[in-house]
């Protein structure tokens, strides 16, 4: 396997190495695959007729791990791609290696390029700045954890969807399941029930503002009484039939809802895009991410999810012209649009949100403008994002212990104690790295 | 004993080293590698590093998951390398007594060989699909809750399952052709000194067969270790969660999923140790005991 994304890498280097002609060619590695893809090279191909100065080939690398893997080996070889698609895991590690990326904001002013980071919509705006809140890398592709429901199901059963847990305990979660359904699944555990469970009840993630003062005694703070609450919870819904869990796999979860067996799923604001693909045989639709009321009254904004565009350091000035030219491009209103109705991803400007407000896209959708709502609540001291370095372990740890409490092969006080051992460890090892 | 010689130095010298360019290049520099950086600790992108002395083997004995993960891996290994041999050495004891249509039995027994372990993880993911693998409904209907990806021993069984499936076959052309070796005079001696089969096979036969399964252990060992990466990839879909890894899994995911480069060729010197060990294992301890014909 990794002798074939070596080859893969190297056929790659080689395409991109034979770029010179007139125009400035350059290349964006992305993570992008199936439906995301085709709209990524849709745009790239719009944005290659749109001028004749330059022109970009958007390579698909795989997963976001493996698009990350294969961009760091490639940068260590010194054979980067322009730009690169690193996801929200992944950010701590491209951010803290100073000197790998080009501030995408010192990017665009620096080829002349309005940037104003307040154009941005305010749940995606930091979520990838630095601590003084200037933008490292373009927040791309954001999603947001919401979650969808079967309509039918929830008219069935007499319920409307739940604002918070507590509503699902007693009310909408009972009722569904005397109509014949599991409530709840959900795909994404360490996403969505922990770091957005944090951000939707303005509780810390870590020390040090969360990771954004950088990587020297960042300590997670995971170990706190309302997520264990939280968990605590699930596994009892689990026991009666309230909450099911497949598995760490992403689709497993995802199909007992396609396939109406349960009712309400938490997913990404970009699953929209497919579930309307898919001929779902249901009416579905979608809300914001429920909360607590014993943990807030107030909750919320959400963090991003997906990924971010990074320019990477080391090409020589037209190329890197070319790569702001491509993110000024990118973030025009119209192409966000079309990004958004395409996939289901929130449009990050508001002058994008506008446009699709306008053009009636969300009188003909109304689910396609939950993720950019539930971003656009106000925000609190722990919402602007997380910054941790080794975070795709810390996400395998995560998944590793809240899948043994859910198989009841470990109790939910242990795996937390042990999410926040082996975490801290892992922060103190990547905080030594940095030096 | 006459001996072939060569007039001069340098030409075994130069037909060597086209061979010896390539264990240079692709094992002992990357090897070698993998040591000095297994005494660091990196910065992914290659900016920084910090020279921590042993301290990243200090944390791997110190994890008792590392500990989970080695424990896993080693009853992996037995059931797979036993499993396969086991069943392999059936199958063409049983192979080599069909005369009519011999061929056709053999080649259809052999077949599988030419799978490779990722496909035949996706063939394991269909068959054991939580929603409508026929397996799956299987095990159901004997009253196990069998749940691929969610439940730890459910995927280990899988894992072992696939990995034994796949292996049958190189096990079985060997042991066949092992099988087929042994003197027909010697077989004949046999059925008049004694009339059970069992008992012939057990006396004889093994004893006779010693060097091949011997050298299939350790092949099988190796295949169980290693070769099996792409089957737990596929089975876990690369996610692993709380599902059972391999060693050699957890150093792909710590040193390419997680960049932790230090901590993962850590583990690879703690893979390269245990396979040295297998080996003066094989060499020294069993192979004295086994007499080659």
């Amino acid at each position: 396997m990794t002798f074939w994304k070596i080859a893969a890498l190297n056929a790659a280097v080689a395409i991109s190495a034979t770029a010179a002609w007139a125009e400035t060619e350059i290349t964006l590695w992305h993570a992008m695959g199936g439906q995301l893809g085709e709209t990524v090279n849709k745009i790239a191909e719009d944005f290659n007729a749109s001028q004749d100065d330059y022109s970009i080939t958007p390579v698909f690398k795989g997963s976001y791990e493996e698009t990350l893997t294969a961009g760091i080996a490639a940068f260590r070889a010194g054979e980067q791609p322009n730009i690169m698609q690193v996801f929200d895991a992944g950010a701590a590690t491209v951010i803290g290696a100073k000197g790998a990326t080009i501030p995408v904001q010192d990017l665009l002013t620096e080829n002349g390029v309005d940037f104003d980071i307040t154009d941005y919509i305010s749940g995606v705006r930091y979520f990838y700045a630095d601590s003084d809140g200037k933008m490292i890398g373009m927040p791309f592709n954001s999603s947001s954890p919401i979650m969808y429901f079967n309509v039918d199901a929830l008219a069935k059963a007499g319920v409307s969807a739940p604002k918070t847990w507590e509503e699902f305990q007693t009310v909408t979660a009972p009722a569904l399941k005397d109509a014949g359904y599991i409530a709840l699944s959900q795909s994404h555990l360490p996403w969505i029930f922990t770091e957005n469970f944090m951000s939707r009840h303005n509780l810390p993630f870590a020390t040090n503002d969360n990771g954004y003062d950088g990587a020297e005694g960042t300590k997670i703070l995971v170990n706190n009484d309302a997520i264990k609450a939280h968990f605590t919870a699930l596994t009892e819904w689990k026991e009666n039939g309230l909450f099911e869990w497949y598995g760490t796999g992403w689709g497993d979860n995802a199909t007992p809802f396609e396939e109406g067996e349960v009712a309400m799923w938490l997913g990404s604001s970009g699953s929209f895009g497919g579930l309307m693909k898919k001929d779902l045989g249901f009416d579905f639709s979608a809300t914001v991410l429920p909360y607590w009321e014993a943990v807030t009254t107030e909750p919320k904004q959400t963090f991003i999810g997906g990924a971010s565009l990074f320019a990477m350091s080391g090409h020589d000035a037209e190329e890197n012209e070319a790569a702001a030219k491509f993110f000024q491009y990118l973030t025009s209103p119209e192409v966000q649009y079309f990004w958004h109705k395409e996939t289901g991803y929130v449009p990050i400007t508001e002058a994008a949100y506008e446009l699709a407000k306008e053009d009636g896209h969300y009188d003909r959708f109304p689910a396609a403008e939950v993720g950019i709502q539930q971003l656009s609540l106000p925000g609190g001291d722990n919402t602007k994002g997380y910054r941790m370095g080794f975070y795709v372990q810390i996400r395998d740890v995560m998944n590793r212990e809240y899948g043994r409490i859910l198989s009841g092969e470990t109790s939910v006080e242990d795996a937390f104690a042990n999410i926040e051992k082996e975490a801290n460890d892992l922060l103190a090892r990547f905080a030594k790295t940095q030096g | 004993m006459k001996r072939a010689g060569f007039t001069t130095v340098w030409l075994p010298v130069a037909l060597l080293l086209p061979q010896l360019m390539i264990i240079a290049i692709f094992f002992y520099w990357p090897a070698a590698w993998a040591v000095q950086s297994s005494f660091y600790l990196q910065d992914p992108f290659g900016f920084g590093s910090t020279f921590v002395g042993v301290e990243n083997y200090t944390d791997l004995m110190t994890n008792s998951e590392y500990g989970k993960v080695a424990r896993f891996t080693l009853i992996y290994t037995v059931l797979v390398t036993f499993f396969s041999l086991a069943l392999a050495l059936l199958l063409a004891v049983k192979a080599d007594k069909v005369i009519r249509g011999a061929k056709s039995y053999r080649t259809l027994l052999m077949w599988v060989y030419a799978i490779a372990p990722p496909v035949a993880g996706f063939l394991g993911l269909m068959f054991f699909d939580q929603r409508n693998g026929p397996l799956t409904e299987m095990f159901q209907f004997f009253g196990w809750e069998f749940r691929l990806g969610a439940d730890f021993n459910s995927t280990a069984t899988a894992m072992v399952i696939v990995a034994v499936w796949k292996q049958i076959p190189v096990n079985f052309i060997f042991f066949l052709s092992g099988l087929q070796s042994i003197p027909k005079a010697v077989r004949e001696a046999a059925l008049i000194d004694n009339r059970s089969a069992t008992g012939r096979f057990w006396d004889v036969t093994f004893p006779l067969l010693a060097p091949t399964a011997f050298f299939l252990l350790i092949i099988n060992i190796t295949y169980a270790l290693f070769d099996t990466f792409g089957i737990v990839d596929t089975l876990v879909r690369s996610e692993p969660g709380n599902n059972p890894v391999t060693l050699v899994y957890k150093v792909f995911v710590d040193g390419f999923r997680g960049n932790d480069l230090g901590g993962s060729s850590a583990q690879s010197v703690i893979l390269m140790i245990l396979v040295l060990v297998l080996t003066v294992f094989q060499f020294r301890l069993i192979e004295r005991r086994i007499h080659y014909t």
